[in-house]
């Protein structure tokens, strides 16, 4: 085990590097992940997706793909239950995709009258085996009346759009405007007077932004098995971040209880946000239902992934900023314009408390809208909406600073906020630690080191992400050679459940090695949100921490009643439970816990939390780049990464979110991008052609972790997982105007688009 | 149907006699999965743009889902689940773990495979050996830094 940082460390566990205790499972390819399970006596599903963009479904004929060999059964939206929510059917669900309604989350299953996106679901059949399955998908005939489609977000908001819900009615400032048209929300966070402080200010910079539509890209597609068995009750086997909103949603979809679905989520292949949807698994349950209850398995192909499930929006952007010549931004206005998708529930509002987070800004407009285009339903994505809007103000920031003759990082130092000071939405920020990341970056070595040759520069960004909180449980069972087994419902994406073991640990004064972290179904756990918004293992390692206050507080009482002592005067340290009237009354946890079982029966904690309020995060990136004038291309020749993580847990892993949100970053700041022809169809639906970074794009990614202890979490922790993604395309822009000389005002910054950049610049 | 008359294969898989029945327009990938319950390795892409499903195939690398099932007859198909012996994992698995190298773990058997067949033909790669060897491998979760830092290391354990 090797300490974290060259400062002591004050805890015995946290801040060490054990082995995950789902190591050995993963590199030997026995860890269990949902496609692995047996397939003997499985059925398989395979969907019908629609073609066009946007189209009314006007007949479903299901009836040739029935008759081919091996098929079982086929379901359509009609197969969907009536719902008894609502007199419309239109309930805002309890849980899954908070954004939407019943009948909007239903026809994402299985669309009922009108296709808004290419490869919505319509159909599905299931059969013996999984070609036979996608043989007969084939043989579904669907008429459609295909309507004009519109991808993009401005042209969506434009006069003559075509409209891609007859029913959707404008919400403005939180009330029902009664127009119809593509926006579903227009909302606005105001302070100050920013008339005056655009006319104080000495420079002001106005631009546009446009930036493409991007997917997650985890390697392991989703995929779920449903068995809807005889006695009514639904297991579901899958990939998932949220096993309780899947089940919630399904129970919702399907008219029946949360005590009718089971979850087990497996192990799972990576989700980043992605992982959070109901898409297979409604449709699963009814095709077990109707095939005599067998389990029924559907898995997605990567054409799938990438043009049915949820990508991170696109997006229309223009932030003006203003400021005096002493450096001190006195205004801003924000237009944020963002896809949703085919239904609304874009995670514009996130940008919009983000677009200006690291400053003080006494006068600002940040104007955020909701806009359906006909492309897939997007789903969250590593700090949702941030990415883009930061990208925005990042690059104007620097562009201020350079005009100023200021550092970056002075120039960011001087309007940084901090504690105490308002926030977008006008709520106040507790402890952050934007200050201590940008003193760590200007301090970082690799902000001072030489940059020498022709077209190379280096860029700096600053990023927020405010974290989320929410609900978490824990169980522990003591078992009596001194082991704990410890059960949670927080799929671990990236080692989490060391992360929360460790946590416990720490309480207990035992080692992360005698902890045994288990991830179980949702009969198995109380209500756990999922993993994602940076909080698995902030809150479900809290209720670890609580859970093992519960076993501490449990095993003083047991020793109090062996010795006949007072529990008050018995105590608990570093794993050593003592009297501390009578000096040899002492047991070891160990020693204690083979008594249990004698002395009153077995000791098991729980905890169960809803943080609020507190550990959002600031992260940075210092980047250099090289950029060829001729082909455009850019090299990130060397990265490092500065985040304020609270209290690191298990430094390597969060050493890896860092990694891993930068190289994303990267991909998205340079080379990913949904190519959508006219007709709304994506055009670059296979990794060949998306293209995320490869090793061979990347140089090795360095970090900084930066810890500002945070006061909302019992050992200081703040959620790790996302911020890191915000700052690269901004860094990487402004690190290409130190290269080449131009500012950069779309994503990704391929190489056509530098070229492009760079003629007309120079006028031809 | 045609397709659906299954064709009898006899093939070596780490190191064991096996024969199966399959179809012949399964992958040997599905083969692996599916028929023998060989699940290490992964479908990320199943056209071989991922590596997750890498496997060796008389000792060269393959992507398994650009492989038919058929076409191990005869052959010696190394996959994740033969890396480990009785004795404890391989110097490579050690490493990996050592270097928090995976993070959801999903490519990992295949960066694994891809790596000891480097590792076996070249012991001491640079950097940018291991990053060209390695970039038909995805990895969404890591950033690839602890990945080739564990190869190196892996590198170095082995005697290279």
């Amino acid at each position: 085990m090797v300490a974290t940082n060259n400062k002591p460390n004050k805890y015995k566990v946290v801040g060490t590097r054990p082995i995950r205790h789902d190591g050995a499972d993963k590199v030997t390819g026995r860890a269990q992940f949902a496609a692995d399970l047996p397939s003997a006596n499985v059925l398989f599903g395979k969907i019908l997706r629609s073609p066009h963009a946007h189209a009314r479904i006007k007949s479903v004929d299901t009836s040739a793909a029935e008759k081919l060999e091996g098929i079982k059964a086929a379901v359509t939206a009609k197969d969907l239950p009536e719902t008894k929510f609502g007199p419309n059917g239109e309930r805002p669900v309890t849980a899954g995709d908070l954004g939407t309604d019943l009948k909007r989350l239903r026809d994402g299953i299985l669309a009922s009258d009108k296709i808004t996106f290419k490869g919505q679901a319509i159909a599905a059949i299931v059969a013996t085996t999984a070609h036979q399955a996608e043989e007969a998908v084939k043989l579904i005939k669907v008429e459609y009346e295909v309507l004009d489609a519109v991808t993009d977000v401005r042209a969506a908001m434009s006069e003559n759009a075509p409209i891609l819900h007859e029913d959707l009615e404008m919400v403005e400032f939180g009330e029902p405007t009664g127009i119809k048209n593509n926006v579903a929300e227009h909302f606005q966070h105001k302070a100050g007077d920013v008339e005056k402080g655009f006319t104080e200010s000495d420079i002001v910079i106005e631009r546009e932004f446009d930036t493409a539509t991007v997917h997650q890209g985890y390697i392991e597609p989703h995929n779920c098995t449903v068995q809807w068995r005889d006695d009514g009750r639904i297991h579901i086997w899958n990939s998932t971040q949220g096993p309780f909103q899947i089940r919630d949603a399904t129970a919702e979809i399907l008219n029946v209880k949360a005590t009718d679905v089971k979850l087990t989520p497996l192990e799972i292949g990576g989700g980043f946000g992605g992982k959070f949807e109901p898409y297979g698994e409604p449709v699963a349950a009814l095709l077990s239902q109707k095939s005599s209850n067998k389990p029924v398995k559907i898995s997605m192909s990567r054409a799938e992934e990438f043009e049915c499930t949820g990508p991170t929006p696109g997006s229309y952007i223009k932030v003006k900023m203003g400021c005096t010549k002493e450096g001190k931004i006195i205004a801003g206005t924000a237009y944020l314009a963002y896809e949703a998708g085919g239904f609304p529930g874009s995670p514009v509002s996130a940008a919009a408390e983000c677009v200006f987070a690291p400053y003080d800004i006494p006068n600002f407009i940040v104007d955020g809208y909701d806009v359906v285009v006909n492309k897939p339903k997007t789903a969250a994505y590593r700090a949702p909406g941030a990415t883009n809007a930061q990208f925005a103000s990042e690059t104007i920031v620097d562009e201020m600073a350079e005009r100023l003759g200021i550092d970056p990082i002075d120039f960011r130092l001087r309007n940084a906020t901090s504690e105490g000071l308002r926030k977008v939405d006008g709520t106040k920020y507790a402890s952050i630690g934007c200050i201590e990341v940008l003193e760590a970056t200007k301090n970082h070595p690799h902000y001072s080191a030489p940059l020498k040759g022709e077209n190379k520069g280096r860029g700096v960004s600053i990023g927020y992400w405010m974290n989320a909180g929410l609900q978490s449980a824990v169980n522990i069972a003591v078992n009596g050679d001194g082991t704990i087994n410890l059960t949670e419902g927080s799929p671990d994406i990236g080692g989490s459940r060391t992360g929360i073991a460790m946590q416990a640990a720490e309480i207990l004064g035992i080692t992360a090695e005698d902890v045994y972290p288990s991830v179980v179904d949702t009969d198995s756990i109380g209500f756990t949100f999922g993993t994602g918004g940076s909080r698995t293992t902030f809150a479900t390692g809290w209720a670890a921490i609580e859970a093992a206050k519960d076993v501490k507080a449990q095993m003083i009482a047991r020793a109090a009643l062996i010795w006949g002592e007072n529990p008050s005067s018995v105590e608990m340290e570093d794993g050593i439970i003592k009297s501390t009237s009578k000096k040899d009354l002492q047991f070891t946890f160990k020693d204690l816990a083979a008594e249990l079982n004698d002395t009153g029966g077995p000791i098991t904690g729980r905890g169960a939390v809803d943080p609020k309020g507190v550990g959002a995060a600031f992260g940075s990136l210092i980047v250099d780049t090289h950029v060829d004038p001729e082909t455009g291309k850019v090299t990130v020749e060397r990265v490092t990464s500065i985040q304020d993580v609270g209290t690191a847990i298990h430094p390597s892993y969060v050493e890896g979110q860092m990694q891993g949100g930068t190289a994303q970053g990267i991909g998205w700041a340079l080379n990913e991008e949904y190519f959508m022809n006219s007709s709304g169809v994506m055009t670059n639906s296979t990794f060949l052609d998306y293209r995320v970074p490869t090793a061979l794009d990347l140089p090795m990614i360095d970090t900084q972790i930066v810890e500002v202890p945070n006061p909302g979490h019992p050992l200081g922790v703040r959620g790790v997982g996302e911020v890191n993604i915000v700052p690269p395309p901004a860094a990487i822009a402004n690190a290409i105007y130190r290269s080449v000389g131009v500012r950069m005002q779309q994503l990704p910054m391929h190489p056509g688009a530098i070229v492009e950049t760079i003629k007309n610049k120079n006028g031809n | 149907m045609t397709t659906n008359t299954k064709s009898h294969v006899r093939t070596t898989i780490n190191g064991e006699a096996v024969e199966f029945l399959c179809e012949p327009r399964q992958s040997l990938l599905e083969c692996l999965r599916d028929i023998l319950n060989l699940t290490g390795a992964k479908e990320g892409c199943n056209d071989g743009n991922c590596g997750a499903c890498t496997v060796e195939l008389d000792g060269r690398i393959v992507d398994s889902c650009l492989v038919f099932g058929v076409e191990a007859e005869g052959k010696q198909v190394n996959t994740i689940e033969g890396v480990a012996t009785p004795q404890g994992l391989h110097p490579i698995q050690q490493a990996f773990l050592e270097n928090a190298a995976l993070q959801c773990g999903i490519c990992t058997p295949g960066f694994i495979i891809a790596t000891k067949s480097l590792l076996e033909n070249e012991p001491n790669p640079s950097e940018t050996r291991i990053r060209t060897w390695l970039a038909g491998n995805l990895c969404r979760c890591t950033g690839y830094d602890k990945i080739v830092k564990a190869v190196v290391a892996a590198a170095k354990q082995m005697g290279g």
